[in-house]
């Protein structure tokens, strides 16, 4: 209580730092608020909401069901996954274990991608158009979308996984070469394993992004309602249910409890991502 | 007899000459000790005979280096030469694995994968590097768990489980406690039978102690080679002999 006296006496001298520690105040106070408010109105809004119906196994225009959205979304994360998964991790592969350090290549390399994660979506999207839809003739499918999520987050994931390259101590590089093994065999047996956590955190980092996005798959994958029967057919994910559930301004209500599934989705993915990071970097 | 025979060498980090024209022959069971001030290039031409130095951009090699009468530069696979000329860093460098695959691992990678052959290699290992006793109730513990001294005599069982001839030291006991220190020396004193063993020191009491040659580097260049026991006592050139009583250095 003394310190609290303390300091008054003290800002009674300089009102000015007052007003400024009531700022900063304030504004840490506001960006809890902002968070606090969304998810409380997402809360009340969607729970009550939240009916079976909503994930009955057939979407009809009736329960508007979110379940073939969350199939599709699952399936989208895969192939998108599996596309951008292996080649962002072998070029940072390249770049940090093949490329010589500093080299005018991997600046280039790294500027690139750099450029690359600052593109707004919807030109990606545009971008998967012009290429799945009208060049390779397939039309709306959720391959077409997913690949075009796929470049989307290649970028992220090659990033994240340099960086995590990166920090394996070159002591283990120069431990197993001098034991006689290959330069494949140390990557694999060492390197690759012990960058493991980091490469992680950018692969849900990127499953994040996927889940949340919508510009993107506009006019990649369509907006089918139904989970397809094959790749090229068209389907929309979590989010694009939601935008499409919202923009048709029947089922607002509906679209509330999309959203509360979605932010939970979200969420609890990042938490994951930063819970893995943490647990296998403790070692 | 002689186990390795190097003849002019000069290596060259870009522009700069980081050894000169340096010949020398080492004997096969015995240990060599490097000694020299820092920067005088004993590390670089350790590094010379299992080509690790290969890895490090913009280095160039001129000259001989024979293993046994083999070229290494031209007629020996590099990582064949790793396996038979196996090496320990100066900071115990232990992989993020269990002890038992830490040893295993050399063993492994050159394409040994009978769990009973990789067993009975982790054993003999661990117990030539003397350290059998201390870690055989936890082979599946993370080796990164185990003390400075420990590391790096496990690290010394990894470089033993490939079957190397010759073990390259650089330095094994800097980053380590006295009695570390003694227990990796005795481990040296044992293994000489049947290793031919080169140490790299800053420690010249260590030198005396455990080697039977020794060689003194400056500036890139051998000054001095001889029987360590002669090269300490009646040293033949002035700069060895402001060395080793502390001139400089």
């Amino acid at each position: 209580m003394r310190k609290m006296a303390e300091r008054m006496a003290a800002y009674r001298k300089r009102p000015g730092s007052l007003v400024l520690f009531l700022l900063t105040v304030f504004s840490a106070f506001l960006v809890c608020l902002t968070l606090l408010l969304i998810v409380g109105y997402i809360l009340v809004k969607g729970l009550p909401n939240l009916k079976l119906s909503l994930f009955a196994w057939e979407y009809t225009s009736e329960n508007v069901s979110m379940l073939p959205a969350i199939i599709n979304t699952i399936t989208t994360t895969l192939i998108a996954l599996g596309a951008a998964v292996p080649v962002g991790v072998c070029a940072a592969v390249y770049l940090v274990e093949y490329a010589k350090r500093g080299s005018r290549l991997v600046a280039l390399i790294r500027i690139t991608a750099e450029t690359l994660s600052g593109i707004p979506s919807i030109v990606y999207g545009l971008f998967g158009f012009l290429v799945f839809f009208v060049t390779f003739r397939w039309g709306y499918s959720l391959l077409g979308g997913a690949l075009t999520l796929a470049i989307m987050i290649l970028p992220l994931v090659m990033r994240t996984t340099e960086e995590a390259l990166l920090s394996v101590p070159d002591s283990y590089r120069e431990g197993s070469f001098g034991l006689g093994a290959g330069k494949l065999y140390t990557i694999f047996k060492v390197v690759l394993p012990s960058a493991i956590p980091g490469i992680l955190a950018g692969v849900i980092l990127g499953v994040g992004r996927i889940v949340g996005e919508t510009a993107a798959l506009l006019y990649t994958a369509g907006s089918v309602a139904g989970v397809p029967s094959n790749w090229l057919g068209s389907g929309r994910t979590l989010a694009v249910h939601m935008y499409n559930l919202l923009s048709e301004g029947l089922y607002t209500n509906q679209s509330y409890a999309t959203a509360l599934v979605l932010l939970v989705l979200v969420a609890g993915i990042n938490a994951l991502s930063s819970l893995v990071a943490k647990k296998l970097t403790k070692r | 007899m002689n186990k390795f025979s190097v003849t002019d060498l000069t290596l060259k980090y870009g522009d700069f000459k980081a050894l000169k024209n340096v010949s020398l022959n080492i004997a096969a069971n015995e240990i060599t000790s490097f000694i020299g001030p820092s920067g005088c290039g004993k590390s670089t031409f350790l590094k010379t005979l299992n080509r690790m130095n290969d890895l490090v951009e913009g280095c160039t090699i001129t000259g001989q280096v024979l293993l046994d009468g083999k070229d290494i530069y031209n007629d020996m696979d590099v990582n064949t030469l790793r396996k038979t000329v196996g090496m320990v860093f100066q900071k115990p460098n232990p992989f993020p694995m269990s002890i038992y695959d830490n040893v295993a691992f050399g063993p492994r990678a050159h394409g040994i994968r009978s769990k009973s052959q990789l067993d009975e290699i982790v054993e003999t290992s661990l117990k030539q590097a003397a350290i059998w006793d201390e870690l055989k109730n936890r082979l599946k513990k993370s080796a990164l768990g185990l003390s400075g001294g420990q590391q790096q005599r496990l690290c010394i069982a990894r470089a033993l489980a490939v079957q190397p001839d010759v073990l390259l030291m650089d330095e094994p006991t800097s980053a380590l406690d006295p009695i570390s220190t003694l227990k990796i020396e005795e481990l040296a004193l044992t293994l000489k039978k049947d290793y031919t063993i080169i140490i790299v020191t800053h420690n010249m009491q260590q030198a005396t102690r455990i080697s039977d040659k020794t060689a003194f580097f400056l500036m890139g260049e051998i000054i001095e080679h001889g029987p360590t026991e002669e090269l300490f006592a009646m040293p033949k050139d002035q700069r060895t002999e402001d060395y080793i009583t502390g001139r400089f250095g």
